[in-house]
């Protein structure tokens, strides 16, 4: 009777079942004659259905228990999919969202449905040529009092199948009893040794509060005999009767199953799909863990990290050949243990791309365009923190696509194109990265446009504007107090925003670039670093002080001499592979005290990028490649210039990162 | 009818030939000096960063903070960790030994006591049978604004 423990289970399943519904609603719309489809959603409606109303949630149960009866109108060909129809399930689907995000957040889930689910009921008895209602309505049969619905249908009918018995059970209390709770307790204990309680009359609610009078009937699926249990039931004290009859589904009244057998086939091939399904998914051997417990474990490896830094160093300073050994060992066990640990935080970016279709449709019917959204490599794993992140920036992104990027459908055929706008959505691995583009087939950036605007809002000067490659121009529309929009729409354009998004994703250690071809599309490229906690880094030396520079804005190291340096305006440029590189001389930049004036014949460089551009770190000298932990500065310093933040090296000391994006401008 | 005094517990540390008190509830623990990475571009008092255990802490130097004179480090440096609100930093000071009741009837608001010093980081200044006790005001002495003022007066 305890529904706390099985919450998160509920949640965690209304949820999946609700984005199976989702997307299959969506695939529906765009084939709407693909039954098939119908009974995925069917399936997983039912199933959402059937936990809620176990868990005690009717709002939930009953709205779903609506949205059903159309869905099976549409199975049964009475009705046809239209956009109407499709809304009101949308609708549907979409409150149904609520309530569970409230039950999530501790609400009861529930929500006024009278609206929606008189919309649905409209469709169900307008539309549909000859209803057939599924479910049974409360039903006073001489026989029993029980309303069986389709889930407890399907469990009565697959027991049977399995040869247990079905009884129902009618427990009567001695009219003195006091403490009827605890006594229906031990029945209920009882009966669970002893089978299954599919359904009882009051309800379990109704009796744990004391509701009913003297008994309460229920309906029990057993392998025991009905003797035996009516004797083990009357062990309880102070129960006074009980009365154990088999329950027969075909005791139900005879005009129910009349119109039920339209169905009847139907639903038991359905119950056979389920049960097939199901066994397929506990095949899958997966647990659900909390993520706090895969943060702590993160944790705990961080400090290992740091440890085995230190480990290493230890055993090269000792040089023992044993001990060489088995510190080469951890060293590679741990890397392993990474390795896992850092996958077991993956998770699919589906989770983020699949409230992009509906957002899509939504958009495109306010605005009156026609797009086709595609999605690609939604199975791409990312981690968690990543994934947590990057939701509010695409979102921003495929909005801005639908907003500016492609036409009106008049606009289109104007210019030749397909009346239908294309915005492709794709993830991507790539080394350590991982990649997500958002295309469309729109009337691209317009430069001139831009630069006009950018200059109107100074962002940058007329000067500015004459030296910029198109890449620049195009990314002017990342930077703050820019809009493209000739005037503001709900959907995007306030002014504030892609520069916004540009931050986010600067903040998670990612870049984003634009691609663009006037009236051809635009392409919005978005890195992204498969981890955020552990980094491989380059340490380098300056002076006597230590820097790590992050390994992936790293395109190369090497070792010049000092006459190939040349001076161009003024400043130190090498010749890097034919490019014109500028220097950084970190120790100027980070202050270094220095002591002693020695020029050295060669320079050790760092050559960095960031997007398209260069620039040369001279530092003294390197130490090499290493994995680190990623630690921020704490709250007191959080705004050091090029500095990311710091690790803790394997002796023990701090080595601060350097942010080689601040030094490339 | 006798005075209800509320006590304050100070931890007492030494700079210079001075005594300060910063309440006990604000310090985590009381470190040896170890190495310091410096930071660069970071304001003149902060130190740079340290590891404790684990932990980045930014560290400050007081004596450059309130304008002493450098003396190098000895075997009774002590770095006091303290915390103040959502912030973790480390402060070196010449000694750490004691902790010390301070009735507050005792305390003092006016800074002219000490004379020169004459700055909003003390809270106020207590005298403890024949020693005076400069309290200070950790936000104060942490805050960059107090820095950026001072180093506007000494240009």
């Amino acid at each position: 009777m305890e529904s706390n423990q099985y919450l998160d289970i509920f949640i965690d399943e209304s949820k999946e079942n609700l984005q199976v519904v989702n997307d299959q609603l969506l695939n529906l719309e765009k084939d709407s004659t693909n039954l098939s489809i119908v009974d995925e959603i069917f399936r997983a409606a039912h199933t959402l259905k059937g936990m809620a109303a176990t868990m005690g949630y009717e709002d939930l149960s009953d709205l779903t228990h609506k949205m059903e009866n159309v869905l099976d109108a549409i199975r049964q060909e009475q009705l046809t999919v239209t956009t109407d129809v499709m809304d009101v399930l949308l609708d549907s689907v979409e409150y149904l969202e609520d309530m569970i995000s409230d039950i999530s957040e501790g609400g009861s889930g529930a929500k006024e449905v009278e609206s929606i689910v008189s919309k649905l009921k409209a469709i169900e008895s307008g539309e549909a040529v000859a209803e057939t209602p599924s479910e049974v309505t409360v039903n006073e049969s001489s026989n029993n009092s029980f309303s069986i619905d389709q889930f407890e249908r399907t469990v009565i009918q697959q027991a049977q199948s399995d040869g247990q018995f079905i009884y129902q059970i009618r427990v009567t209390l001695t009219e003195d009893c006091l403490l009827k709770v605890a006594r229906v307790y031990m029945v209920f204990e009882v009966l669970e040794q002893n089978g299954e309680v599919i359904k009882s009359v009051p309800t379990v609610d109704e009796l744990e509060n004391e509701a009913f009078d003297q008994e309460f009937e229920l309906i029990l699926v057993s392998s025991e005999s009905a003797e035996d249990l009516q004797g083990k039931i009357l062990k309880v004290s102070e129960v006074s009767q009980v009365d154990v009859e088999p329950f027969s589904l075909d005791t139900k009244t005879a005009e129910e199953e009349v119109a039920a057998t339209v169905h009847a086939p139907e639903n038991s091939s359905e119950t056979k799909e389920e049960t097939v399904e199901s066994k397929k998914a506990a095949g899958n051997k997966t647990i659900r863990v909390n993520i706090d417990r895969l943060d702590a474990l993160m944790n705990l490896f961080e400090e290992m990290v740091i440890d085995r830094g230190r480990l290493e160093q230890i055993s090269d300073e000792l040089d023992h050949n044993d001990l060489k050994g088995t510190v080469e060992r951890i060293s590679r066990i741990s890397g392993d243990l990474q390795n896992i640990i850092l996958t077991m935080r993956m998770v699919p970016i589906d989770q983020v791309f699949n409230r992009f279709p509906r957002m899509v449709r939504q958009l495109t019917r306010d605005l009156g365009k026609k797009i086709d959204m595609q999605i690609e490599g939604a199975e791409t794993e990312l981690d968690r923190t990543v994934i947590d992140e990057i939701g509010d920036p695409l979102v921003h992104l495929i909005r801005n696509a639908v907003d500016h990027g492609i036409e009106t459908p008049d606009q289109r055929l104007e210019t030749g194109k397909n009346e239908e706008g294309k915005l492709l959505l794709k993830a991507f691995h790539s080394g350590n990265h991982v990649f997500v583009q958002i295309k469309d087939d729109g009337k691209g950036i317009n430069q001139d446009k831009v630069l006009a605007k950018a200059i109107e809002n100074g962002v940058i000067t007329q000067e500015q504007s004459t030296s910029l490659t198109s890449k620049q121009i195009n990314e002017l529309i990342l930077e703050s107090g820019f809009s493209t929009a000739q005037e503001v729409s709900d959907i995007s354009g306030r002014g504030v925003g892609l520069d916004v998004v540009k931050s986010t994703i600067e903040s998670l250690g990612g870049s984003i670039e634009i691609e663009s071809e006037l009236g051809q599309g635009t392409t919005f490229t978005i890195q992204l670093p498969l981890t955020l906690s552990i980094i491989s880094v380059m340490l380098v030396v300056i002076e006597n002080e230590t820097y790590a520079i992050p390994l992936s804005s790293i395109i190369e190291t090497a070792v010049i001499k000092k006459s190939e340096i040349m001076k161009a305006h003024n400043k130190e440029v090498i010749d890097f592979r034919g490019n014109i590189v500028p220097l950084v001389d970190l120790k100027e930049v980070f202050e270094v005290p220095s002591d002693h004036e020695v020029e050295d014949e060669f320079y050790s460089v760092v050559v960095v990028r960031k997007g398209d551009q260069m620039a040369g770190l001279v530092v003294d000298s390197f130490i090499g490649q290493q994995e680190i932990v990623l630690k921020g500065l704490g709250n007191y310093l959080s705004n050091i210039f090029a500095i990311s933040g710091a690790t803790i090296l394997g002796n023990g000391e701090v080595a601060l990162i350097v942010d080689s994006n601040a030094l490339i401008k | 009818m006798s005075e209800v005094v509320q006590n304050e517990k100070v931890i007492v540390f030494q700079l210079k030939d001075e005594e300060y008190g910063v309440p006990i509830e604000n310090v985590g623990s009381i470190e040896r000096i170890q190495e310091i990475t410096r930071v660069p571009r970071a304001p003149r008092f902060v130190k740079g960063v340290m590891n404790l255990r684990g932990v980045i802490t930014p560290i400050i130097d007081l004596r450059e903070r309130f304008d002493l004179e450098q003396t190098a480090y000895t075997e009774s440096t002590r770095i006091i960790i303290v915390t103040i609100g959502d912030k973790n930093v480390g402060m070196i000071v010449d000694a750490a030994n004691d902790v010390v009741d301070v009735p507050q009837n005792q305390v003092e608001p006016s800074p002219e006591v000490v004379g020169s010093v004459n700055a909003d980081y003390i809270r106020g200044v207590a005298k403890i049978d024949q020693r005076l006790l400069v309290l200070l005001n950790l936000d104060k002495v942490l805050t960059e604004e107090e820095f950026d003022h001072l180093s506007t007066v000494e240009s």
